[in-house]
């Protein structure tokens, strides 16, 4: 077969997906960013271009404070997921030797309840009256329940930290799997003790899974709504509740739009830093 | 090699066992490897040789019995203290490292400037023949070239030991020619002892000072391999190293200068007492061997060797140099494997054809019937 007869296979191949892809992802963004340019007045949108939606989404304080809050939020729940998940991975990756696929499945059981459940359940645990307080009281070590549990930022991280915990673990534990053993006894052979070894090999070569389990987690929770609004209280919100609310309430989508296509950009730039940096670590860690 | 030195052990196994669970993968292995040998542990595969390789290495601790490296007991040495290195199967060379970070990996931990790691990085590349080499990826060596990098992984180690797990069981078969002659040649020069675990006598038999022949997780010889080929000690060892014929013969007396054995379709001959091997009962004697090359087809009326059969060509495989053929025994359906060299004025003989075969006592093998 011609090497252009296999192109025009695979294009076919792809068209599908292409075609999905450029009618639900590619034209609604483009709508998005068409929108950021745009202003309204209660229901007439005036298209004349203008950058004033950048202006008020980068220079007003409350956005900028949303915004800078979600990245702080995303970004520790990036770190707690993947620490967290890294040696669930690495335990099943390497010690369970005979049921690795029945630790798999029971790591997804998570996903069989729905997903606001879950956060409901969260709200449960960490309540003003719930099972942690009266856990802590009940056994005499605090007094009188602890308020910083729900309604902030630290019960949005523990929630999303819960939630995207599968997401993070499975990527890191399919490069963990992929290491040769044979690399790790070089090692060893070669006078490395289990801390050494780990440094210089293991974590190297599971590089490209914490950055993929990295940006899985880090993409969507920067612009998770649900879970700020459910468990967040005030000063929890994100910037996401934000734009809801412009899309909505507040009637202003162009402001919407601006502050959605500003939040692409920041995770964006992250991402690609820590896809680089990710890169760079998996080949120069010795 | 090892008598002629004079040196002393460098490795002893002492009733090694071990066991996995309820398999017993080595049954107390007893062996001594000198200083500066070139030692094989030959055997086909789930012999135990790798294991035990593996139990010198120390990434698994043996059931029982002792291991002794340049005099240490090793009990409880993890491998990262051992003074030994391995050269892996697979070569395990680390995927996102070059060609020197790979080769200086151990000695990052001995505290060396920039400039004396390169130069120990740059003289383990030089005896393998890889200079120049430093900067190259990992993904861009060939399979010959990842063999080279991890042997020098292991020499720039100055190990006492160096433990090649079927190093060259991956290279096609002209370079692994050339390594094993390499291999050999870099052993001999540097005076390290070596341990080799192969599945391929002729590799063993090429490289080794001394072979192990291992069968289900026990030695069954362990001699030079000169010996192990002229005389071996029992029949898996006679089947398993080369090319043997088996014929049916029992003992039927003694005389002055050696023992009767009457061979089926060669007949009766006295064996002189210097190949029989010492402890072997005659009563047991039911089989003898005899090697291809010490059966020869007589091409001409000159006087040949003292004893000969009339048989008849069945077969025969034309090698450029060597024909083999298949020769039917008289008043038998049996046949024999001869090999003959082809030389300027010999004929290959064609199937059909009867021939004359020529043998002598001396070259008739003895050995137990039992590992």
């Amino acid at each position: 077969m011609s090497t252009r007869a296999e192109a025009a296979q695979g294009l076919r191949l792809v068209s599908p997906t292409f075609l999905y892809v450029l009618v639900m992802l590619a034209a609604p963004l483009a709508m998005v960013a068409a929108f950021s340019f745009w202003t309204q007045d209660y229901l007439i949108i005036d298209r004349t271009p203008t950058l004033d939606n950048y202006r008020a989404a980068l220079g007003e304080p409350i956005y900028r404070t949303l915004l800078l809050r979600s990245v702080a939020i995303s970004l520790t729940v990036t770190v707690v997921t993947v620490l967290l998940a890294f040696p669930v991975a690495y335990f099943v990756a390497f010690r369970v030797k005979r049921q690795q696929a029945l630790w798999l499945f029971l790591i997804t059981v998570p996903f069989w309840t729905s997903y606001l459940l879950r956060v409901f359940l969260w709200k449960v645990i960490l309540g003003y009256n719930g099972v942690l307080n009266a856990t802590l009281m009940g056994m005499g070590f605090t007094d009188a329940p602890l308020t910083f549990l729900l309604y902030n930022a630290n019960a949005v991280v523990i929630t999303l930290a819960h939630a995207w915990a599968p997401f993070a673990i499975l990527p890191i534990f399919v490069a963990l799997a992929r290491i040769d053993r044979s690399l790790l006894e070089a090692a060893e052979d070669l006078g490395d003790g289990p801390f050494r070894r780990f440094t210089r090999i293991t974590l190297p070569l599971a590089m490209p899974g914490v950055v993929a389990a990295t940006l899985i987690v880090l993409i969507p929770t920067m612009g998770d709504y649900i879970t700020p609004r459910l468990v967040g209280g005030t000063e929890g919100l994100m910037i996401a509740n934000m734009i809801q609310i412009q899309f909505g309430q507040a009637n202003n989508a162009p402001l919407g739009a601006a502050l959605a296509v500003t939040a692409m950009v920041v995770i964006g730039t992250i991402s690609a830093g820590i896809f680089l940096i990710g890169k760079r670590l998996g080949g120069r860690l010795t | 090699m090892n008598e002629t030195n004079g040196s002393a052990p460098m490795i002893e196994l002492e009733k090694t066992v071990k066991r996995f669970g309820t398999f017993t993968a080595l049954h107390g292995i007893d062996a001594t490897v000198q200083e500066g040998e070139f030692f094989s542990l030959l055997g086909p595969s789930g012999c135990g040789k790798t294991t035990l390789l593996r139990l010198i290495a120390g990434f698994e601790n043996p059931t029982s019995g002792s291991i002794r490296i340049a005099g240490h007991d090793m009990r409880g040495i993890p491998a990262n203290k051992r003074p030994t290195n391995m050269v892996f199967q697979s070569y395990a060379i680390f995927p996102h490292l070059n060609v020197a970070q790979n080769v200086g990996y151990g000695l990052k931990r001995r505290h060396l400037s920039r400039r004396e790691m390169a130069r120990e990085v740059g003289e383990a590349l030089e005896m393998v023949d890889m200079a120049g080499y430093e900067r190259r990826a990992a993904h861009e060596l060939s399979g010959g070239q990842r063999q080279r990098v991890a042997l020098a992984r292991a020499l720039v180690m100055r190990p006492k030991v160096v433990l090649l797990d079927e190093p060259l069981s991956a290279l096609d078969k002209k370079l692994r020619e050339q390594m094993q002659r390499e291999l050999r040649d870099l052993q001999r020069s540097i005076g390290i002892t070596f341990v080799l675990v192969t599945h391929d006598q002729e590799e063993a038999l090429i490289m080794s000072d001394r072979i192990a022949v291992m069968f289900e997780g026990r030695i069954a010889q362990m001699a030079t391999p000169e010996e192990l080929y002229r005389r071996p000690a029992s029949r898996r060892v006679a089947s398993f190293i080369g090319v043997m014929n088996f014929l049916p013969a029992r003992a039927t007396g003694e005389t002055q200068t050696g023992l009767v054995v009457q061979i089926e379709s060669l007949g009766e001959v006295v064996l002189p007492s210097h190949t029989i091997p010492a402890g072997l009962r005659v009563d047991d004697i039911r089989e003898v061997g005899i090697r291809p090359e010490m059966l020869t087809v007589i091409f001409d009326d000159a006087p040949g060797p003292r004893h000969s059969f009339e048989g008849q060509v069945s077969g025969n495989s034309y090698y450029g140099d060597m024909t083999y053929y298949d020769v039917v025994l008289p008043g038998s359906e049996r046949t024999v494997t001869i090999s003959m060299r082809n030389t300027a004025n010999r004929a290959v003989v064609r199937p059909g054809n009867p021939v004359r075969v020529g043998w002598s006592a001396e070259s008739i093998l003895l050995f137990r019937q039992e590992d």
